[in-house]
């Protein structure tokens, strides 16, 4: 059992090469095994199956009469839906782009021209815009006016004037039939 | 008293209280026989239709006592069943949901996202319906009882109509060869023709108790599969990693040694 | 500190002012280590890394875990079905907990062995046992964290214990439950201690490590180390050595995790816990079924003293007892390989302690009774006569000089090697 290390050249260069192979290789192999390992500890942060399955709601919109706007909560946010009457469409529909901070035309934002469904939450700072309930103020052009700080939306949730730099969002939405809406 | 002897001796006594104390506890269990099962071994799975048949035995029989409170109908996909498949059997039940814009609470049909409804209200309704006997929940229950899978089928088999000479049955008891103290509160649940298959499969005592088992072992261990295959993977490449760390500690050590 | 000088200049720009680089040079890789270390060495290192997997899944476990007896049993149901990869890290932490005493229990054998807890290592023993005493609080209260039947009557029963404690134990549990049996105030409390204890295990295992590090390592011939010649840097050679080593136990703990993860285990746990019934055999988790035994084998009153009391008292005396180790011990030589008697007793003592722990395991009923009687009384004679009287009476070989002179091949001590062995 020696103490030294050989140090015949021929033997020394060729094992060096053969162990600095070997300790990149399983130098290799043992990172990937750290990285593999790791991905389980931050997908368990990502949302759970039954956090996923609550995403969708389903409303029932047989009883919003012409004119009635109703709140839903969808994903802890409140989702505004709006049965829009014939001169609040026509007005969503006239609107110049030019006109719009951030562009977008009212047939892009709508499955059905007569219902609106948008986010509740300013996309300022992410208050609740006031229109909802009768008497509550909808701003200088019929939609939503958010009290924080002044932005205004219009009858089909885009903003108008005030510091908010995008429309209400619309949420991923679909028709399950003529009286329900599935929302997420 | 040589060394290596002693060492093999305790070795012998670490292996016997593994398997003594590990399991510590019945003393007097009733011995559980083996069966083989599709979920066992490294590679066990569960077979799908066994988990149908075995859900629609839960259903039509068990579930008029036995509550599943940790499973949510989304749940059944794993069993192969389509989402339509799934709102259909939710929308049979109807749970509580509420209260309503005048503060009432109210019924509605289940959705895929609502667990199981209890057939009980709450334990004291359970117990009034079964002459003071509880049923207990089932979706933990074969990992809630020593013999696990094992014990289950054993149970659900494991009557007899009348019990050996030296057993006075007491009221209300049935007599069952793999219950602890072989008297048990439940009548049998299980009779040849309990239920008819929906695959045509004959649906023999010994049948149905297969299929409910291996229902309740996938209620028990819903991640059984994805379990064992990641298993297997992940052995596999500590294997090869730990024989390249032993490689690299002897070409590393080959100069002190 | 001085020794080395950085080429990288951000590194030597810290290092100047925080010497983190000089201290991991000097602590990890230049370290000296005695050349002889067998296996049984490498289970400190594994023992910091199971600390450190315990600590990593139970941080992501108390993400999702609620401490409330309504919500507990369920959280950790939730964790099992819907959160993602949730099973695998209850199961890691569960089996964890397991691997974490079987490395420890080994740990501590080899150091009862070789004599490590031998002058000047006395107070590396002594934090020795305060971190196996810390590991197992926070152990006993994470059981009582998933709120089974088990969790539920292990805690009344063990806390119930303190009640034997004269004139205050009735205060002292009502304290300890925060009401009148254990419940949610119980729970709630335990949970924010066994997120603590782990951390202060931490702390426990930096100071032992650097009382380690003033008299280093002790070896299996337990002789000094005379030189540099009988020793070797501590990396490559120990680092490799013990990563080969990690990778042999991960093959073993995950084995468990994957295709047997609740061999460790009681079915009963997975029942809810009921206060309005108690389970038919009441067993704390395995490691601990060696003192269950200890407590349980007084069955008689000495003088005015309760069993009960007695009980008690004997089940922490046996832990406690490890502490006075360096001072009950005074054989000349440190290492068993020089110690023929007390080599064979060593091996006796620990079948004494896993036939305690088959006997916690078993209801205390018949035969139980007396084989558990004897097996206490044979771990504290162990302690108490056998060890003084051997380091008056056995007659020790003589350990080589060096341990180069004992490893060099040929050399003088390899003959006394190959006769010790």
């Amino acid at each position: 059992m020696a103490n030294t290390v050989s140090t015949s050249p021929e033997h020394s260069g060729e094992g060096e090469t053969r162990r600095d192979f070997l300790l990149i290789a399983t130098s290799t192999v043992g990172v990937i095994g750290v990285a593999l390992a790791a991905w389980p500890f931050i997908d368990s942060m990502n949302p759970a199956k039954d956090t996923l399955a609550l995403a969708t709601t389903g409303v029932d919109i047989s009883a919003v009469e012409d004119g009635q706007r109703i709140t839903v909560v969808w994903r802890g946010k409140p989702v505004f839906i709006d049965h829009r009457t014939a001169a609040q469409i026509e007005s969503a529909e006239s609107v110049p782009m030019d006109d719009l901070p951030d562009p977008e035309p009212d047939s892009e934002r709508v499955e059905k021209p007569d219902w609106l469904v948008v986010v509740g939450v300013c996309t300022h700072l992410g208050c609740i815009p006031l229109g909802q309930k009768v008497g509550d103020p909808r701003g200088d052009y019929g939609g939503w006016f958010c009290p924080c700080h002044g932005s205004h939306y219009d009858t089909s949730g885009r903003i108008r004037k005030g510091p908010a730099p995008a429309n209400l969002a619309v949420p991923p939405y679909e028709f399950v039939d003529d009286s329900t809406i599935s929302i997420g | 008293m040589s060394t290596p002897m002693n060492k093999l001796l305790t070795a012998a006594a670490v292996a016997a209280w593994i398997g003594v104390a590990a399991p510590a506890g019945a003393a007097e269990a009733p011995e559980i026989p083996e069966h083989d099962w599709s979920f066992s071994g490294m590679f066990g799975t569960f077979d799908r239709g066994a988990l149908q048949r075995g859900f629609q035995v839960y259903r039509e029989v068990c579930s008029n006592c036995h509550s599943l409170d940790l499973i949510a109908f989304r749940n059944l996909a794993a069993l192969g069943l389509s989402p339509d498949e799934i709102q259909a059997i939710a929308e049979g039940y109807e749970v509580e949901d509420g209260p309503d814009d005048e503060g009432e609470m109210f019924m509605r049909p289940a959705r895929a996202s609502d667990y199981f409804v209890p057939p009980f209200p709450n334990e004291k309704a359970a117990r009034a319906s079964n002459n003071g006997a509880l049923p207990p929940d089932l979706s933990l229950m074969v990992k809630a009882r020593k013999g696990g899978a094992d014990y289950v089928y054993g149970l659900l088999t494991g009557y007899e109509e009348e019990p050996p000479a030296d057993v006075e049955l007491m009221e209300g008891m049935y007599y069952n060869k793999v219950f602890p103290g072989h008297q048990i509160a439940m009548a049998p649940p299980l009779y040849e023709g309990s239920v008819e298959y929906a695959d045509g499969t004959e649906a023999t005592l010994d049948q149905e108790a297969e299929d409910v088992v291996t229902f309740l072992a996938w209620t028990a261990q819903p991640e059984l599969e994805q379990r064992k295959r990641m298993g297997v993977k992940v052995l596999l490449f500590l294997i090869v990693l730990t024989a390249m760390l032993f490689a690299l500690k002897r070409k590393i050590w080959s100069d002190v040694h | 500190m001085e020794a080395k000088t950085w080429k990288n200049p951000v590194i030597a720009w810290i290092d100047y002012r925080l010497p983190i680089f000089s201290m991991m040079q000097a602590d990890l890789v230049d370290y000296p280590t005695p050349k002889n270390l067998n296996y049984w060495w490498n289970f400190g290192s594994l023992n910091g890394i199971v600390l450190v997997i315990m600590i990593g899944t139970g941080i992501m476990l108390a993400m999702q875990y609620t401490a409330n007896v309504d919500f507990a049993f369920e959280s950790v149901e939730r964790i099992m079905r819907d959160v993602n990869y949730g099973w695998l890290l209850r199961y890691m932490h569960m089996n964890g907990g397991s691997m974490f005493f079987i490395v420890v229990y080994i740990h501590t054998f080899r150091g009862l062995y070789y004599g490590s807890y031998r002058a000047p290592r006395e107070l590396l023993w002594i934090i020795g046992v305060f971190i196996l005493l810390a590991m197992m609080a926070t152990a006993f209260m994470g059981y009582v964290l998933p709120w089974g039947q088990m969790s539920f009557w292990g805690a009344t029963v063990i806390t119930n214990l303190f009640s034997a404690i004269p004139l205050i134990g009735e205060s002292i549990v009502t304290w300890l439950w925060g009401g009148f049996s254990v419940a949610n105030p119980t729970l709630n409390r335990f949970f924010a201690l066994h997120y603590l204890l782990p951390f202060v295990i931490v702390g426990l295992v930096f100071v032992h490590l650097w009382a380690l590090h003033v008299h280093k390592s002790n070896n299996p011939l337990g002789i000094d180390v005379k030189g540099p010649q009988d020793t070797i840097p501590f990396s490559p050679y120990y680092t490799i050595k013990d990563a080969f080593g990690l990778g042999a136990f991960m093959i073993v703990y995950l084995a468990f995790v994957f295709f047997a993860p609740d061999f460790f285990g009681e079915p009963d746990n997975y029942i809810k816990a009921n206060p309005m019934q108690t389970p038919p055999h009441i067993v704390p988790e395995w490691y601990f079924l060696p003192y269950y035994a200890i407590l349980r084998a007084i069955t008689f009153d000495i003088w005015f003293v309760p069993a009960k009391l007695i009980g008690v008292i004997l089940m922490f005396s046996s832990i406690l007892i490890l502490l006075f180790l360096p001072w009950l011990d005074r054989s000349p030589v440190r290492s068993a390989r020089f110690r023929p008697i007390y080599k064979q007793l060593f091996w006796v003592f620990l079948a004494d302690c896993i036939l305690l722990g088959v006997v916690g395991g078993h209801p205390p009923e018949g035969a139980w009774i007396p084989i558990g009687q004897a097996a206490t009384a044979y771990y504290f004679a162990h302690f108490l006569i056998i060890i003084p009287l051997l380091g008056i009476f056995e007659k020790t070989r003589t350990p080589p000089t060096s341990i180069s002179a004992a490893v060099t091949p040929g050399g003088v001590g390899t003959k006394i090697k190959e006769a010790a062995e």
